[in-house]
């Protein structure tokens, strides 16, 4: 990401614009925050519309007033689904925890000119190294759990370093690679929780032995005696990962080269860094954050491993890191966003007749809406920036 | 001339979305279906956990669906059309989450406990270990599960083998060997190749059991008749599996692969997978499918012509008693295993391939099913 992106272009031409517009360009983080406001309330609006036409039934009888209970019922189960309790925050919290850490492994690559789009397979290789620590130890709590993550975040690492080797010794794209990984690491999974080291004893599907109770992490409404209340330690886990990113890319001198890498390979060589090295790094350090994010999953979350505990984290993890814009802020505030949508999502099954896939559809839409910037700004009739890209990459072979 | 502009390109997008959403299949409408009359209002329902369930006698019964969701045109729907049942014959409230991950079961079985649901029923294998821990925690609520006993005490995914009983649970099991052995037998009678092919959504014993009786029948058919027709895709312990239950795309290619290697006749037990080769079937032809769970001749309507006939699950029948159960005595029951001899699995007409089946064989299979009815015969 560039500097012009993160100011705003406040020299702009002052040409004819609507009020609310020009009380949007004195906001400093005007395309930070308005962009992903407005591409969400598009989402909503054609996602009613959706609703309305998807309720077939009302539909034909031509009961307008049914179908816009239909879409307010909806709207307001949403929001109350998932903040509406203390277990709607639990269930917010849980989706978001992966979310976060999965983002941030996308957005460290991403800041380092990388496309990295295989959190998922990171996520398989940190998971499964943390359900094998889980499995093997037995306590004590305040040893195993910091193990399992380390194992979590040098498998995930290791896994997200490979690729990132490949890149820097052999050209070879990561976008493939990463694609790849993710395939191997997934039916890599598959088979080793068939294997006699992991598999449940007694079971014949592949599913892992359980992580011993010491080994996870506590609950964070420890207070409450609620089993249900599923929120784990695993979020302060993944909140210290985005205060790491933000310290790595605004503090530390590997973070400057990171970026400096990122925006302009050629200047960065020039200015004598390594490319091969921070390809390397960059990769190395994603990877670890994506396999923190399956040992939460593993050792917070579930408990054992299944050959689907990555589920679509992996892929959502690119929206929500778009969605963030980069950034380890924007990240947990997206994370919690696509929480909401899952934790609401299953409150407006339950209170409305709308399917599963049309609630699928809906965060479809915001994804869509912020991916194409362009599009939001045409609805919303805001002016063009300079430069209108969000991430930079380089392109194939560079 | 820009506000027409903005309005094209949201009307577009809104467009290509309906577009999308409705694309994939017309019989979405199942879940929108339910009517939605005796529905509380949303927005004056606040979300305690303490909440009265149903007043004035009605039960209230709910349904979490696995991955494949409402509208597989299977165990889900089937589920599913039990509910209507008791909506329609005992005023039953009905009320349903699908899972678009397995991440999603134990909190969508959570939220259906704090709506205070009478009975829960879980469908799936797959929901086992959530629905036993939702069972140890929650003694007071009365759960249904469909191809589990969710006996367990370690809050994983269950199979047969039992450790604990959890009485606030009714297993609702299916001894779908008996039906897959008669497929088994008509297959082989059926193939001309000499090749017949089953495969599985993911390698577990409810999807096994299937695959396995259909080997059964066919291997039984053999020694009848000494012949030597070939099953590809199972051989009793590994075969071949779409790794999923949902994916259209494998269930086409598998099938492919199964009639290059010579196979006129293939049973999949992969939910909506076996869609895939159904629509496979119908574009090259001369390829029979046999349907799983529910008679696919009725509800996969646009590719009827293919099915030889459907190994029938009776999830509805099973579902409804249990609603039933709940409403009279407010206990689900003691668990159930479906058979050929109390009508919990049977197996579908011939349909349009009545023709074709020659009347010696329809006169064995016939037998073959009062051996089974009188318990005289085993699957496996």
């Amino acid at each position: 990401m560039t500097a012009a992106t993160v100011d705003g272009s406040p020299a702009a031409a002052p040409e004819q614009k609507p009020k609310l517009v020009a009380f949007f360009d004195r906001i400093d983080a005007y395309n930070n925050l308005l962009l992903p406001v407005l591409a969400i309330v598009s989402a909503l609006i054609v996602g009613a519309f959706i609703i309305g036409l998807t309720d077939i039934d009302r539909l034909k009888e031509g009961d307008i007033g049914g179908i816009l209970t239909t879409i307010k019922d909806a709207y307001v189960a949403l929001p109350t689904g998932a903040l509406g309790s203390l277990r709607g925050i639990s269930e917010t919290i849980v989706s978001a925890t992966p979310l976060i850490l999965a983002g941030l492994c996308f957005a460290v690559a991403a800041r380092s000119g990388l496309f990295n789009i295989g959190a998922t397979g990171q996520m398989f290789a940190g998971g499964m190294a943390s359900v094998w620590v889980g499995f093997t130890m037995d306590g004590p709590g305040i040893v195993q759990v910091p193990l399992a993550l380390l194992a979590g975040i040098v498998a995930g690492g290791l896994w997200g370093g490979i690729v990132g080797l490949l890149k820097a010794r052999t050209g070879a794209h990561e976008v493939i690679t990463t694609i790849m990984t993710n395939y191997i690491a997934g039916l890599l999974t598959l088979w080793l929780l068939k294997t006699e080291a992991f598999q449940q004893p007694g079971k014949d599907n592949p599913v892992s032995k359980t992580v011993s109770d010491k080994g996870r992490l506590p609950e964070l409404f420890f207070w409450s005696d609620d089993p249900s209340l599923r929120a784990h330690w695993g979020f302060l886990v993944a909140l210290a990962g985005a205060v790491f990113m933000w310290w790595l890319f605004e503090r530390s001198k590997i973070g400057f080269e990171l970026r400096t890498f990122g925006s302009n390979a050629d200047a960065a060589r020039y200015a004598g860094m390594k490319p091969a090295t921070l390809t390397t790094l960059a990769m190395f350090i994603a990877g670890g954050l994506a396999g923190l994010g399956g040992a939460t999953q593993i050792i917070g979350t579930q408990g054992y491993a299944t050959e689907s505990f990555a589920g679509s984290i992996g892929f959502d993890a690119i929206a929500v890191a778009l969605l963030g814009r980069n950034k380890p802020v924007g990240i947990v505030f997206a994370a919690f966003l696509f929480g909401i949508l899952e934790a609401g999502g299953r409150k407006m099954q339950l209170e409305t007749d709308i399917p599963l896939d049309v609630v699928l559809v809906l965060r479809a839409l915001i994804v869509l809406f912020i991916a194409a910037p362009a599009l939001t700004r045409l609805i919303w009739r805001l002016k063009s920036e300079g430069s209108t890209s969000v991430l930079q990459f380089r392109g194939w072979g560079a | 001339m820009r506000k027409t502009k903005r309005f094209a390109a949201l009307a577009l997008t809104a467009s290509l979305f309906v577009v999308a959403a409705c694309g994939d299949d017309e019989e979405e409408s199942t879940s929108t279906e339910a009517p939605a009359a005796t529905e509380a209002p949303a927005a004056t329902e606040a979300p305690a956990a303490t909440e009265a369930p149903a007043e004035g006698g009605a039960v209230s019964a709910c349904e979490v669906t696995d991955v494949g969701g409402v509208d597989d045109k299977g165990f889900n729907q089937s589920a599913y059309a039990g509910l209507q049942q008791a909506e329609a014959d005992l005023g039953a409230e009905i009320n349903l989450l699908e899972s678009a991950s397995d991440a999603d079961y134990a909190p969508n079985i959570q939220a259906f406990v704090d709506e205070g649901c009478d009975v829960i029923i879980t469908v799936g294998f797959l929901l086992g270990g959530a629905t036993a821990a939702a069972a140890i925690a929650n003694p007071d609520q009365q759960f249904a599960i469909i191809d589990s006993d969710a006996n367990d005490d370690a809050g994983t995914p269950d199979d047969f083998a039992d450790d604990v009983n959890l009485e606030n649970v009714r297993a609702l099991n299916f001894a779908t060997d008996e039906p897959s052995f008669i497929a088994g037998y008509l297959a082989a009678g059926m193939s001309e190749t000499g090749k017949v092919a089953t495969y599985g959504g993911i390698n577990i014993p409810p999807v096994t059991i299937f695959m396995t009786g259909f080997l059964n029948g066919v291997n039984y058919y053999n020694e009848q008749k000494g012949t030597a027709v070939e099953v590809l895709g199972w051989d009793g312990t590994e075969g071949s599996f779409a790794g999923n239950f949902e994916s259209l795309d494998d269930g086409k290619k598998l099938a492919q692969g199964f009639a290059d290697e010579g196979a006129d006749i293939i049973f999949p037990v992969a939910g909506p997978v076996g869609l895939g080769s159904s629509a496979y079937a119908k574009e090259v032809g001369g390829i029979r499918i046999i349907g799983v769970d529910v008679d696919m001749y009725v509800s996969n309507d646009k590719e009827k012509e293919v099915y030889l006939t459907s190994v029938l699950k009776n999830i509805d029948a099973a579902v409804f008693d249990t609603v039933k159960n709940v409403s009279e005595s407010g206990d689900a029951g003691d668990d159930y295993v479906g058979t050929f001899a109390n009508g919990g699995v049977g197996i579908a007409d011939y349909h349009d391939q009545a023709g074709d089946v020659p009347d010696e064989l329809k006169a064995e299979i016939e037998e073959l099913i009062a051996m089974f009815t009188a318990g005289e015969m085993k699957a496996s």
